[in-house]
């Protein structure tokens, strides 16, 4: 028994120096061959890590904004169009709520100087906001209570604004116009600005104003876009229950008042639907891989052709057909993954270059490299089975005959 | 394994018979053949192209197996082997020498001579040793890293006999082994046939040539599949 094994690791290792040597000798064929599998598989890497990245970086864009909040819209009823500074007072009440942040928006005109610009999205909130959001400061003072009872003109710029209007200038203390009223300039934002939800789907706004000045600007009493941050301990599950019976009790229980959004409802959706997006793609990748395998076969076909008479000589000098098979097949293993490794290193590289390109994270994604390596090997095998078979089948006399 | 001989007979063929099929006609390739060797014999087999001579020596080289008839090579009876013991016997108990010396061309000389010895497990160290050894014995020491194509005809006839030797076998089996050869080394590897013989290697030489088959001590004709005892050299 242990003498059957040793004798078989010296076969193997012999098996494995011999096709080593035979890849080499065949340098430009082993290559092309490799081509098909090494662009598989590097296709498949390449998806699976840039969507995992993709998603990553969207899911932690979502719980930085939408971890423990819940994000109303209100269409209102005809009674009542939105929610008063009241009710958003009587909601911070509920024990689910830590706290609420409305968000009032404006398209405006803002010039300084000979300077103007229109168009610029500009939003108002509340001082709760700023306790949320303490990395959207660079500096100066925040938006804060007496400003929102007061309705106060002033505002917080992005860089852009800055840029535009402030060239060389520190901005604070200066005063900017918003739809020609002149607001002071209390504070700088920060170059990644406000994320979240609501300032990602309004595009990060340029400028940040109390809400209560912008309600009055906007000519209204009401807000319509609302975010509530959770009490600790609470879930967005639990909170909604809670929320809709207090909102419902504000508009009468008429219906379709208001619409609340869970964001881990739609972080879901989104993960699952990139998922399948993720797998639609490495399956159509796969094909490739498989396009691989018949290059692969072929090459293994073509060299038990060529070396039919090294075959015969060989089981001349003893081999059974088994090491004969073991060769090829060892042969076609080690071209599909020298493929498969050189395929996760060039996809690694492309999901890097792209993740630079999107800004997107980058993760290695053991489970994209395992597939990978899996991958290619389980193609060498099953493509060089049908060669390897019948190089170990041939007859040696006809084998040595076709010299 | 002294249990397993069978009669006492080293090498014993038994009315052999091999038909091919030749399309819807059944060719009859060798005609109740018998033939006994002795160990350390040295026997050619001297027959002309067609004459069924390459087919014999398929199977006396296990590498084909007789229609009919009974096979006995070292005690050991062939007929009913399958294809695996028929390997394991070739690695065995045969060395074949061939016409062409069929190197292998990637292989240097030494590698090639350790070709049989992997396949019957011999490790890289001893492999090595004994390759060194064989190479030496047919005088090419100095050549031992050298490729197939950097050697001459001659000499990768000679790294062909190491190699047939490389499994300590039975029988040398040497088809045409002069057939490419001029006649010069043609004669120096005539004459390291008659050094192994001398040394006790059982040999047999299948050719064509009435002057090679001469340097063996034994010879048998075969015409048209039958084989006729030629007597001893001074009759042939």
């Amino acid at each position: 028994m242990l003498k059957s094994i040793r004798s078989a690791s010296i076969m193997l290792g012999e098996c494995v120096k011999m096709s080593l040597s035979n890849i080499r000798g065949n340098r430009a064929r082993s290559f092309l061959t490799v081509l098909g599998i090494l662009i598989g598989v590097a296709a498949v890497i390449a998806l699976i890590t840039t969507v995992n990245g993709f998603s990553g970086s969207l899911s932690s864009s979502f719980s930085s904004m939408g971890a423990g909040t819940l994000t109303m819209t209100v269409s209102g009823s005809d009674l009542k169009s939105g929610l008063t500074t009241g009710d958003l007072n009587e909601l911070t009440k509920l024990e689910a709520i830590d706290g609420v942040t409305p968000s009032v928006s404006l398209s405006s005109r803002v010039s300084r100087g000979g300077n103007y610009e229109t168009r610029i999205s500009v939003s108002g909130k509340n001082a709760y906001y700023f306790q949320q959001n303490e990395s959207l400061m660079k500096r100066g003072r925040t938006i804060n209570i007496s400003d929102e009872d007061s309705m106060t003109f002033v505002c917080i710029i992005s860089p852009d604004m800055v840029k535009d209007f402030f060239y060389g200038v520190d901005p604070i203390g200066e005063s900017l116009y918003i739809d020609g009223i002149p607001f002071r300039v209390i504070g700088l934002m920060n170059e990644d600005g406000d994320s979240s939800i609501s300032g990602m789907m309004s595009g990060s706004p340029d400028i940040l104003i109390p809400y209560t000045t912008a309600m009055k600007m906007n000519n209204v009493n009401v807000v319509t876009s609302v975010t509530a941050y959770l009490a600790d301990g609470w879930t967005s599950e639990t909170a909604t229950e809670p929320l809709e019976a207090r909102l419902d009790e504000m508009f009468s229980y008429e219906e379709d008042c208001y619409e609340i959004m869970d964001m881990s409802s739609i972080e879901e959706t989104m993960t699952s639907m990139l998922n399948m997006v993720s797998a639609l793609l490495a399956g159509i990748a796969s094909i490739a891989l498989v396009v691989g395998g018949i290059g692969i076969m072929n090459m293994m076909l073509t060299t038990v052709t060529e070396r039919t008479t090294e075959i015969g000589l060989k089981k001349a000098l003893g081999a059974i057909p088994w090491q004969i098979q073991t060769q090829f097949l060892i042969e076609s293993f080690l071209l599909s993954i020298i493929g498969g490794a050189a395929g996760i290193a060039l996809g690694l590289l492309l999901s890097l270059i792209l993740s630079q390109a999107m800004g997107t994270g980058f993760e290695i994604s053991t489970f994209a490299i395992l597939l990978g390596a899996g991958f290619s090997a389980a193609v060498g095998i099953l493509f060089g089975w049908a060669p390897a078979r019948k190089a170990s089948k041939l007859n040696p006399i006809d084998a040595l005959r076709s010299v | 394994m002294e249990g397993m001989i069978e009669n006492g007979a080293f090498f014993r063929m038994k009315k052999i018979n091999k038909y091919y099929q030749m399309g819807e006609e059944q060719a009859h390739i060798l005609k109740d053949i018998d033939l006994e060797i002795e160990e350390g014999e040295y026997l050619s087999v001297l027959g002309p192209s067609g004459s069924g001579k390459s087919t014999l020596m398929n199977i006396i080289g296990c590498l084909d197996v007789p229609t009919s008839g009974q096979y006995t090579l070292h005690g050991q009876s062939v007929d009913d082997m399958t294809e695996v013991e028929l390997a394991r016997l070739r690695g065995v108990e045969i060395g074949f020498i061939f016409q062409n010396s069929q190197l292998l061309p990637r292989l240097t000389a030494q590698k090639n001579v350790e070709q049989p010895m992997i396949y019957a497990g011999i490790g890289p160290k001893e492999r090595r040793r004994r390759a060194s050894e064989l190479l030496e014995r047919v005088g090419l020491s100095d050549r031992m890293e050298h490729m197939p194509s950097q050697l001459s005809g001659g000499q990768q006839q000679r790294v062909a006999i190491a190699r047939a030797l490389a499994g300590n076998p039975t029988l040398l089996l040497a088809d045409e082994p002069t057939g490419a050869l001029d006649q010069k080394t043609g004669r120096q590897v005539m004459t390291l046939f008659r050094e192994l013989n001398d040394e006790g290697r059982t040999i047999i030489m299948i050719t064509h040539d009435m002057n090679i088959a001469a340097n063996a001590r034994r010879v048998v004709r075969i015409i048209d599949g039958e084989l006729l005892e030629g007597g001893s050299v001074s009759d042939a």
